[in-house]
């Protein structure tokens, strides 16, 4: 049983509500932190090892301290709730049930990097979350956490809740940047990074939602304490949205380093596959990461058992290993077919490249038709290495990681399951819009856990 | 003052100075090409990545190369950097990759566009294309609008490299002219089918690398190559009147602005001098102009000193497989 963190009062009811929350223990990270010196919080934020929650995993601390505080500008903490990652809804659940936990953290941080002005940019398709947290942000107001002169420290803070428009590009910190300041969500060419020019011309930080909330158990616990949980560099808890072909699809928070087995077959968690099936695939981290066939994901190519961290998942690199990313997990068993879902995939990236940089604009185009053709019974035998090629230039060479994100997984899928393309390719009647589970001769020579 | 070096050339440059900047300076083959990187145009450049290098040594305080290709047009240089285009397989084979996937849409009418001969896509597909494509889908096809009476945008041949978009940013006074939607169906557009009037709209035209901007006092009048351009200025309230008159005889065929061999205007010019001033009357005339870039507009006999120099070391040789 992993400790939790962030959703240990998740069942709470009326948890939304301020009084409820503070009756457990809400808003004492605020009035912790408030007595320390930003610098102080900093430090501790550092202590925890903390890493991005939204899929770079990149030392949150370290992002912290490349803050640009020299500048007369004001500093600006961003919290990027655009949650659009197929398979990723951590974010959604955690502001859905317990939004006063965010508005707790972004209060910590913001505090930490001196930002007096906070804005929270939530997909558009969440619109009624920024109903929920405006509502929390009015009652931390009301409670004298928010708005001038904080807990009489003199610490002045507004947050503000701000809805985008639907389009996965500005969960990208540079696009969403653009956005907020009410222009289209093209990506920023990098340098200067948003830690020296962001959010209008001034040093910013943007942060995942998850990371954010996470700041409120690091002050209360101290961040050497949560350091302890987790294994290696991946320490603390960790929000998992499990979905797929398993019997308990939800949201979990678990210790960084639960083994994959576990957290895939324990009733606490995920459950195991359905019944009567078996585990193909797995896609850990969200639609951009490679996916996973199931051999590779409960063991890595050395033999090793997985584990549910960052090192572990990838270990192996892009060729047998994958990401933790952003918690999107994503089970599949065999009746699901790869070139179906690489094509969705495909597809959902076409449709979301923002068009800036032609690698991508024309390349997640030319894949999804390929994709499209192989799936549908048009494709010949050379698509599968004209798509391992056109990946191949599109990954590194764009301006943006959604070049990278649409890549990879069509490079991963071919790579781990060539031989369903190729099936589709010489038998494109049998696989028209085929669940596997009934192809005999096909089943056979799957390699299943 | 610091160095860098570009494919083995060292290179003193100011501070500041980006890679593409400081290999103009060199000049010469190490020079990457650029489709969308507009020095006149402050913000433009990183979007179609033909430009990208290799960069070997980031700096001589830290050593280590940079993990991607990175755009030459956006990354400034480092004291000590090292980069290497042509010299890099990686860098040909990327760029190759970007020329591929800038022409898979593009409706390879040059036959009948007015911007064939001096057009920068068809250079660049020269030089780092393949003479066969691999793309069996439908094309992209965006019906022809007439931005005022004198300017058609033809989208379908756009390579997305938003230089008319930065130019009617910062040259004319009314932000008119933008990308509409999104990834492959984005468009260049006026909003919606609005027309540009403004003095300077004219040059979208000539920032255009292909020929999705054209001018309509010249469309289907002549090829390029058969038209002679000459150094012409007069005295206009507007700009500097400084211009190139293309002529066909006696007779001013069309009017652009002096383009030096990286193919950017030297000072842009007003629409009077475009589009209305088309008699050889109007016109001080200076000389013929020198075509310095390697195209097929070099072909052509009649400048005095033409260079014409085919770049080497780049495997043009595959137009013939």
């Amino acid at each position: 049983m992993g400790q939790k963190l962030l959703l240990e009062h998740i069942n709470v009811p009326e948890i939304q509500t301020y009084n409820v929350y503070r009756a457990k223990g809400g808003y004492k990270a605020v009035e912790k932190s408030l007595k320390m010196s930003p610098d102080e919080v900093m430090e501790e934020v550092k202590k925890s090892g903390l890493r991005g929650r939204g899929g770079a995993g990149f030392p949150t601390g370290m992002k912290w301290s490349f803050l640009d505080r020299k500048t007369d500008k004001p500093r600006y903490l961003v919290c990027n709730a655009d949650e659009s990652e197929p398979g990723t809804f951590k974010d959604r659940f955690l502001m859905e049930k317990i939004p006063h936990l965010l508005i707790e953290g972004l209060i910590c941080s913001s505090y930490a990097l001196g930002s007096n002005t906070t804005y929270i940019y939530i997909r558009g398709e969440y619109k009624w979350i920024v109903g929920i947290l405006e509502k929390a942000i009015a009652e931390a107001k009301n409670a004298g956490f928010l708005g001038k002169n904080i807990l009489g420290t003199g610490y002045d803070l507004e947050i503000y809740v701000n809805n985008g428009a639907g389009a996965y590009i500005c969960g990208e910190e540079t696009a969403l940047l653009e956005s907020l300041e009410g222009k289209r969500g093209n990506p920023r060419m990098k340098p200067p990074f948003p830690a020296i020019s962001g959010l209008y011309g001034s040093p910013t930080v943007v942060n995942n939602v998850e990371t954010l909330a996470a700041v409120v158990p690091i002050i209360n616990l101290s961040g050497e304490e949560y350091a302890k949980i987790g294994i290696g560099k991946s320490t603390g808890t960790k929000l998992i949205s499990a979905c797929g072909n398993i019997r308990n699809p939800g949201v979990y928070e678990i210790d960084l380093g639960l083994p994959v087995y576990e957290f895939l077959n324990s009733d606490e968690y995920c459950g195991g596959i359905r019944d009567g099936h078996r585990l193909k695939a797995v896609i850990p981290g969200g639609s951009s990461v490679p996916i996973l066939p199931a051999e590779l994901f409960y063991k890595n190519i050395k033999g090793e058992e997985r584990n549910m961290s960052y090192e572990s998942l990838s270990d192996g690199g892009f060729v047998s290993g994958s990401m933790l990313g952003s918690g999107g997990f994503v089970a599949m068993d065999e009746t699901v077919c790869i070139v179906r879902n690489t094509w969705s995939f495909a597809r959902f990236y076409h449709h979301e490249s923002c068009g800036q940089c032609s690698p991508c604009r024309e390349g997640t185009g030319w894949m999804e038709k390929v994709l499209h053709r192989i799936e549908y019974g048009h494709g010949h035998m050379h698509d599968i290495d004209l798509l391992v090629d056109v990946a191949k230039k599109i990954e590194g060479n764009t301006i943006c990681p959604l070049g990278d994100a649409a890549a990879w997984p069509v490079a991963a899928a071919i790579r781990h399951f060539r031989e369903e393309f190729e099936y589709h390719i010489k038998y494109p009647d049998k696989v028209k819009n085929s669940r596997f589970a009934h192809l005999d001769d096909y089943k056979t020579s799957l390699q299943l856990a | 003052m610091i160095k860098v070096t570009i494919d083995g050339v060292e290179i003193m440059v100011e501070p500041g100075t980006t890679i593409l900047n400081a290999a103009r300076q060199a000049g010469g083959d190490i020079v990457p090409p650029a489709m969308c990187y507009y020095s006149k145009l402050k913000g433009s450049g990183g979007k179609c990545r033909t430009c990208l290098v290799k960069v070997s040594a980031g700096s001589e305080k830290d050593p280590r190369p940079m993990p991607k290709l990175v755009a030459s047009c956006s990354t400034p240089v480092q004291d000590g950097m090292v980069v290497q285009n042509i010299t890099s397989p990686e860098v040909l084979e990327a760029r190759k990759g970007v020329v591929e996937f800038l022409l898979i849409n593009h409706p390879l009418d040059c036959p009948v566009c007015d911007q064939a001969g001096e057009c920068h896509l068809q250079d660049l597909g020269f030089q780092h294309g393949s003479a066969k494509t691999r793309y069996e889908e439908e094309r992209r096809q965006f019906d022809k609008i007439d931005i005022g009476d004198k300017i058609q945008l033809h989208m379908t041949r756009c390579i997305l490299c938003y230089r008319c978009v930065y130019t009617a940013d910062q040259i004319t006074n009314q932000r008119v002219h933008g990308v509409l939607k999104r990834g492959d169906a984005s468009e260049i557009s006026t909003y919606i089918e609005n027309v540009i009037e403004n003095d300077f709209s004219g040059n979208v035209i000539d920032v255009c690398p292909v020929g999705a901007l054209t001018d309509k006092t010249f469309r289907f009048k002549s090829r390029v190559w058969f038209v002679k351009p000459m150094n012409a200025h007069r005295d206009c309230n507007k700009c500097s009147g400084k211009v190139a008159i293309w002529m066909h005889g006696e007779e001013v065929y069309r009017v652009t602005g002096r383009k030096d061999k990286y193919g950017e205007v030297e000072e842009f010019i007003c629409n009077d001098c475009r589009f209305e001033k088309k008699q050889k009357s109007d016109w001080v005339i200076e000389g013929p102009r020198e075509v310095e870039r390697w195209s097929v507009i070099g072909q052509n006999k009649y400048a005095v000193g033409t260079k014409v120099t085919a770049p080497q070391n780049i495997g043009y040789g595959n137009i013939i497989d």
